[in-house]
This record gives C-alpha cells, structure tokens and sequence, in this order.
C-alpha cells in the first residue's frame, strides 16, 4: 500500500506531456515487423491530462474576463502542454499506420496472426479499406491485374532455386505442373512464382 | 550517385517476314497526339504464329523502354511528385502482353523464351516500382497534394491516382478523428493543415544530367542577383532541386 502511495505521488510531481512521450517510446523501441498492441491505457490517461489542463485553462480565462491578473503565462504553459500532448498522441496513432502499411506492403493483405491482434478495432478497420482503395487503384491501371506489391527488386534469373520451409501443399506452376511443397523438398521454380511465398517465409532462397 | 540497377535492353534479332495490318490494335492504342510502334519483331518457328505489324508510329519500343528508364529514375530521386508518365506505363504494358502471348506458343524450356521472359519480368519491375513510389509518395504528401490540386489546373496525379489519394485521405481523416480528436478538449479538435502538413524537402540535393543545352539558370529564384549556371549537353551536376525542378518535367535534364 505504501509502495502505491510513493507511485501515485511520483506520477503527480511529472512533467506535462511526460505520458504522451511514453507512448512513442514503446512504440519506437519495438522491432521493426512487430507493433505493440494499442495502448489505451496510456492514451486513456493522456486524454484525462488534457481534459484537466483545459479545465483549468477555462477557469483561468474566466477569472481573467473577470479582472483578475496574473493568470496569462499559466494559460500560455497549459495551452501548449495541450498541443503537445495533441501532437504526441496524432504522431502514435498515425506511426501505427505507417507500421501496418509497410507489412501491407511486405508481407500481404492477410497479416500474421499475433500482429493482427495488436490493432485495435479502428485499425482493423482502418486497414480493410485500405486494402480496399489499394486494390481498386490496382484494378484501374493497365489491364488490370499487376499486382504493385510483387517485383520488389530487379529480377536477376528467371528461375530460382528455393528450399520449403514448412509444409505447404501443392502449387500449380504456370506450365501447369503440380508440385508438391513439403518440408525440406528442394525445387526449381519461376522467380514470380515465388516471391509471394518467400516473403511469407514458407518457401527460402538458396543462394 | 545509385548506379543504374537495370542493363541495356539487348536487342535480340528475330526473323521477320512480310506482314500485315492488324486494324483494332490500331484503335486501342490511340492517344491524342502521341501514338506508338508496337513491337515489330515477330517470331518465326515451326507452324508460325501471325506476323502483326502495327503503326509505325514515332517512337520504337525501346524508345519507349528508355523513356520509362528515365521517368523510373526521375520519380525515385525527386522529392516531389512528378507529372505521371502514363502513356509510356500503357504502351510498355501492352507489350507486355503481347510478348506473353507470343511467348506462350514457345515449347518449354527454350533458351530464347526464357530470355524474353527475364526481359519482360525485368520491365514489369520498374513499371511496379515506378508506380510503387509514387502511391508512397502520394501517401506521404497527401494534404499537400490534394490542395495542391484543388488549387492548380494540372495536377501530378493521373486521375486513377487522385482516386486513390482523395479515398486514402478520407480513411485516414476519418481514423484520426474517431481515435484522436475526438476525444480531445474542443479546442484542439482541429488540426491546423496550414502549418502541420509534410511538405516535400525541394531543397534536397540532387544529382542531374543535362539533356538540352540551358542557360542562366538562376541558382536561387528568389535572389535576383545569385549565380546563374549553364547546364549543356550531357554535362552533370550536383544541386538543389528547387532550381532545376522545371528542367526535369520538361525532360531538359533529368536526375541520376
């Protein structure tokens, strides 16, 4: 209990906008590929920080109206403590996209299972009508299926030697073979073939 | 400076024979003005498929491959969003296709096939790249590109991409709003687009190369009295964007 007490003290005696930084700590710390889940216990805490800070603005100004001296810099203090803590918490929120957009654009429409997990519902949202608006961007250009996120650098060999990684089942190569993907099973196949499987990580180049 | 990541297209000589007009190729590749030479190789095996030839019209296909290079190249060093390029995009895409169909009545495994098939993935890479960089920049800089075109005639965005952008700039508008400024005091529920927006850096530096001869070029537009430089043909330079910006949408330079 006295432990909680001497935490609770400690909070009180931080800097404005000290929260909202912790917000982009954790998420600049976390390894690339990987996003936090939503921190909404954080935000919930900085948005209460905010609604305090402005209350007390609004009661400042109104004393102000009122004739009394004195309160301006303290207004001044907390009004950019606000726009701090507003830009702190528009910079997280709009990182986090960034983040999901690069493993869009890495790894596909369909994101691994624990990363999924760390968005919160808007995300989710979020990131289905993005896939949307990308994929009609697709459709309209050309002829209308070139795929923007194959061909991610220049193509060396037309043919690739890959080993299975995992288990995946049979893939039909564009000549119409089948071939059976099994773990550990060594294969020589079309570069564009591959590249979607490669960078889910069930197939590997050898080099 | 990147070195150039893709070689010179090889020209591979292929026989010919005499051909014939295929009309609706014609229509569907007309565009106002500006009007391309199909590939006019064909190929000659066993059984034969159709010798097509197309308008002759007043760029070769590896004009137009050259042309695409140099658009690539331009839109991944400049900092702000080029004019789109779109003919060369289509008409490289059409070949494209043709060269797939055509390649398709190769037997399997043929050498010249598949050196045909290297060529055609290597150029499908830099048409995704192409377009790939600019949907990225156009994600970047959206509120300054979506006022940008509102404000100007001639926007940089083809009208496919300015689909893309107006959608991608509601969804994230609307995302902000429900998590953010929603839920913030009420003076702050507005985000001030004047001030807060990334702006391209058009003071990046650059790597160009003259294409045309040009003179006095000021190197700083607002200075009436800054040095001027002249840029000829061929020559190279190392400078701020800013100043040769107009040279390298006009095609007078271009960036390396």
């Amino acid at each position: 209990k006295k432990k909680k007490k001497k935490k609770e003290e400690e909070e009180k005696k931080r800097m404005f906008g000290e929260k909202a930084l912790e917000l982009l700590r954790e998420l600049k710390r976390a390894r690339e590929g990987t996003l936090p889940p939503y921190n909404e216990d954080v935000i919930r805490r900085v948005l209460e920080e905010m609604r305090v800070l402005f209350e007390q603005n609004q009661q400042e100004v109104r004393a102000t109206t009122d004739g009394e001296e004195g309160l301006f810099s303290g207004i001044q203090l907390r009004h950019a403590c606000l726009e701090r803590n507003q830009r702190c918490l528009l910079a997280y929120v709009y990182n986090r996209l960034i983040r999901i957009k690069d493993m869009r654009w890495g790894i596909g429409a369909i994101l691994p299972e624990e990363f999924r997990l760390s968005l919160c519902e808007q995300e989710t949202q979020w990131f289905q009508r993005y896939n949307r608006g990308l994929a009609s961007y697709m459709r309209s250009i050309g002829d209308g299926n070139l795929d923007l996120t194959q061909y991610t650098s220049p193509p060396k060999s037309l043919y690739i030697e890959v080993r299975c990684v995992s288990d995946y089942g049979e893939l039909a190569t564009d000549d119409g073979t089948v071939v059976q993907l099994k773990k550990d099973s060594q294969h020589h196949l079309l570069r564009s073939q591959c590249e979607q499987l490669i960078r889910l990580g069930i197939l590997e180049h050898i080099q | 400076p990147k070195q150039p990541i893709t070689p010179r297209r090889p020209s591979l000589p292929l026989a010919s024979r005499p051909q014939r007009k295929e009309k609706n190729k014609k229509n569907s590749n007309k565009k106002k003005g500006k009007r391309r030479e199909m590939m006019a190789e064909s190929i000659d095996i066993n059984g034969g498929i159709e010798d097509v030839e197309y308008e002759y019209e007043s760029m070769s296909s590896s004009e137009v491959l050259e042309k695409l290079e140099e658009s690539w190249q331009n839109e991944k060093f400049s900092p702000e969003l080029l004019p789109p390029k779109t003919e060369f995009i289509k008409s490289m895409m059409d070949q494209i296709k043709t060269m797939e169909e055509n390649l398709e009545h190769f037997p399997k495994g043929d050498f010249v096939a598949s050196i045909h098939k290297l060529e055609l993935d290597r150029v499908k890479y830099i048409i995704c790249s192409y377009l790939r960089t600019r949907l990225h920049k156009i994600e970047r800089f959206i509120w300054y590109l979506l006022e940008h075109s509102s404000t100007h005639r001639q926007s940089s965005m083809s009208p496919e991409e300015l689909i893309y952008a107006k959608q991608y700039a509601q969804n994230l508008d609307s995302h902000l709003q429900s998590l953010v400024l929603k839920n913030v005091p009420s003076n702050l529920q507005q985000v001030d687009k004047k001030k807060a927006i990334p702006r391209p850096n058009l003071d990046k530096y650059v790597f160009i190369r003259g294409l045309e001869q040009r003179d006095n070029i000021p190197l700083d537009t607002n200075d009436e009295t800054a040095d001027t430089i002249n840029i000829e043909l061929n020559s190279q330079f190392i400078l701020p964007y800013k100043p040769v910006a107009e040279l390298v949408q006009s095609g007078a330079a271009r960036l390396i």
